[in-house]
């Protein structure tokens, strides 16, 4: 039977964890009731991005957008708009300050503004079906690479493109892959990141739940390229829907032979495992990782010699992030050209940021490299609630650092960020209103990240400690200004001496917040006050 | 699988999903509301659903829509076709939607004797 209408219901973590599952179960019921089930196609899909109106459902064809739903809405959108073709409006975007209400999903400014090459797929389709991927171009990159293209063409379409790591440090994709191909060592390994540790980041999670394939497939693709027949995914064990996802599109891929032996009756074969991380935020750096594959503790060693030469079990490995991946294969397809005039001139492509903290549309957005701070704050993400006023961003999580105000207008790239003492990172950024201190929020992240530190190297495990400590007398006003020199210096060095990323990265929000906020620690130390209200708060 | 059965998966993929964005050769529309569903509106749209699935037509979209005004021709159903003007079939009955499916959607002729309008 024809379907009339595709419930596009989304059913990304976010969603779910906000009542999805149980909109999703009184929909069915109710559709029962009404005796129309074989008329409405309920889609499961992956985040649709605005997670801060989850639950959300998009109904097809005329993609209306519902938002917020109860499972008491789901009377409504079955008598109302599937029996009778009446749009439900109560339950429809309303714009915040023209209070115009918005039936379309392509018409709210938060889409608008997005394009979306690793995102394409994450809401539109059911992950979990194969079919559904191939409808959408799947494996149509494979089957290019694999009857049409050497691994050398491979390679330098992926050079030309001029795709750089998404996991932090942007190094060249393509220049990555031949090195792997070029190096000397029998067996290859190829390893995808997936352990987002980041607080506030969850890109990687939405790509996994929402299109788990696309990463398969880009990495059967680049185990081609580099000479690989292994590949492992390195997913941290509290993404326990993205590992369900991954599981079942593994098992399909292997049932349909796109991944194993001889794939498409060519002469190349592939196997892909996943290895569940135990949560410790240093295996996201890539030697920790890797030792952690093996079975051994996941503590960093030092580079070189580098994955690429002497990577998993001592053999050339190739190690990309999961959003690196998922831009393969629509190079492959459209072409380097294509993806190389997105952009900026250094930086090409896309970037998927999660925005969150002071925001008024938390959620996941994917915007051409290079577009400003000020336009993600206040076009994609609406702006801050209660017409707060915008104080800083932090971009890059606990490794890197926060753009303040003054410098609003920057674009989002590689360098023009770098410029500024942070990171891209792996893309979150964290929205500050006039409500956070920065005192507290570079106390925060070295918190964190001294709590993660794996404890091999001296400057990280007692540095970082050090640090801390300064910071804790800052923000109870027992500091003296001198010690802000030292935390300077201490950070300096911390930086040149740590073993590996977490480390040297770890001062950087403490850095970054005194070369823009110095006045507020300089409140804190002589004054003992706190503008934003944090610390010094009387005890209860 | 084999080169060949992914091309047949995207095919027939394509355009189930296209029809999912709303991207479809001809798009109709049954007017659902109190006047149409009381004329047997609901009959008509299950028959054109019927009838598509049957012919395994899959590039048309069959939708609903709330009271189009013109009550005592319901029931009603719009046809918009790229590049064309809208028309409008009325007083129509399952019998003559199967006829819309075959002679308009599949042979491409307008079905006179059940027109409204021509705009």
């Amino acid at each position: 039977m024809a379907k009339i209408y595709n419930l596009l219901l989304c059913a990304g973590a976010s969603c779910i964890s906000s009542g999805g599952y149980s909109f999703r179960d009184k929909l069915v019921e109710e559709l029962k009731k009404h005796n129309i089930e074989n008329m409405v196609n309920i889609v499961e899909t992956g985040c649709v991005g605005i997670c801060e109106l989850g639950p959300v459902v998009i109904v097809y064809p005329d993609g209306v957008f519902y938002k917020k739903l109860k499972p008491e809405d789901a009377k409504d959108i079955v008598e109302e708009h599937l029996l009778k073709g009446r749009v439900v409006g109560r339950l429809l975007y309303k714009e915040k300050d023209s209070e115009k209400i918005v039936q379309q999903a392509s018409q709210i400014p938060f889409f608008q503004k997005q394009l979306k090459i690793v995102l394409r797929n994450c809401g539109i389709i059911n992950p979990e079906s194969l079919e559904e991927y191939i409808g959408k171009d799947g494996y149509s990159a494979l089957a290019k690479v694999l009857t049409e293209m050497k691994p050398e063409d491979v390679i330098k379409e992926i050079k030309d493109s001029g795709l750089r790591g998404r996991g932090g440090a942007g190094f060249p994709t393509g220049l990555k892959w031949e090195l792997v191909r070029n190096s000397k060592g029998g067996e290859k390994y190829v390893i995808c990141n997936a352990d987002e540790g980041d607080p506030g980041a969850f890109m990687d999670r939405s790509v996994l739940e929402g299109d788990p394939f696309s990463v398969i497939e880009a990495m059967t693709i680049a185990g081609y390229a580099v000479g690989a027949k292994q590949g492992y995914i390195y997913v941290r064990a509290e993404y326990p829907l993205a590992i369900k996802r991954l599981r079942s599109a593994i098992k399909k891929a292997y049932e349909e032979n796109l991944l194993g032996k001889n794939i498409f009756g060519q002469n190349f074969d592939f196997d892909l495992e996943i290895r569940v991380g135990a949560g410790a935020f240093v295996c996201g750096e890539e030697t920790a990782l890797m030792h952690s594959v093996e079975g051994q503790r996941g503590t960093p060693s030092p580079k070189p010699p580098f994955p690429a030469d002497r990577g998993l079990f001592g053999k050339p490995t190739l190690i990309n992030n999961v959003e690196t991946y998922a831009n393969v294969c629509q190079i492959i397809l459209k072409g380097s050209k294509w993806f190389s005039s997105i952009g900026t001139e250094k930086s090409k492509g896309t970037k998927v940021f999660a925005l969150a903290g002071a925001i008024n549309n938390t959620g996941l957005v994917e915007v051409p490299m290079g577009t400003t701070l000020k336009e993600m704050v206040y076009e994609i993400g609406g702006g801050l609630p209660n017409d707060k006023k915008f104080k800083a961003a932090q971009i890059g999580g606990p490794s890197g650092g926060c753009i303040p105000e003054e410098y609003i207008d920057t674009p989002l790239d590689y360098e023009s960020v770098k410029k500024l003492g942070t990171i891209i990172g792996s893309g979150g950024l964290i929205v500050m209103s006039e409500d956070t201190c920065m005192v507290d929020l570079a106390k925060y992240f070295l918190e964190f990240t001294q709590d993660e530190s794996c404890g091999k190297c001296p400057s990280c495990r007692i540095g970082t400690k050090k640090m801390l400590e300064i910071l804790n007398r800052i923000s109870k006003g027992r500091a003296k200004v001198e010690e802000l020199d030292l935390l300077i210096h201490l950070g300096e060095q911390i930086s040149k001496t740590a073993l590996c990323g977490l480390g040297q990265t770890a001062p950087n929000p403490v850095l970054s917040t005194l070369k823009y906020f110095k006045d507020e620690y300089l409140e804190h130390i002589n004054e003992k006050k706190c503008r934003a209200g944090v610390c010094f708060k009387k005890k209860k | 699988m084999k080169l060949e059965d992914l091309k047949k998966i995207r095919e027939k993929m394509e355009k189930e999903t296209n029809l999912r964005e709303g991207k479809g050769r001809i798009k109709a529309v049954v007017g659902m509301g109190t006047c149409g569903i009381a004329a047997g509106a609901r009959e008509v749209l299950s028959a054109l659903l019927d009838e598509i699935s049957k012919r395994n037509i899959t590039d048309i979209i069959i939708t609903q829509s709330g009271c189009r005004g013109l009550c005592d021709r319901e029931p009603i159903v719009d046809i918009y076709e790229e590049g064309k003007e809208m028309i409008t079939y009325g007083n129509l009955t399952p019998e003559k939607a199967r006829r819309i499916v075959a002679e308009h959607f599949v042979n491409g002729n307008i079905v006179k004797d059940l027109l409204v309008s021509s705009k």
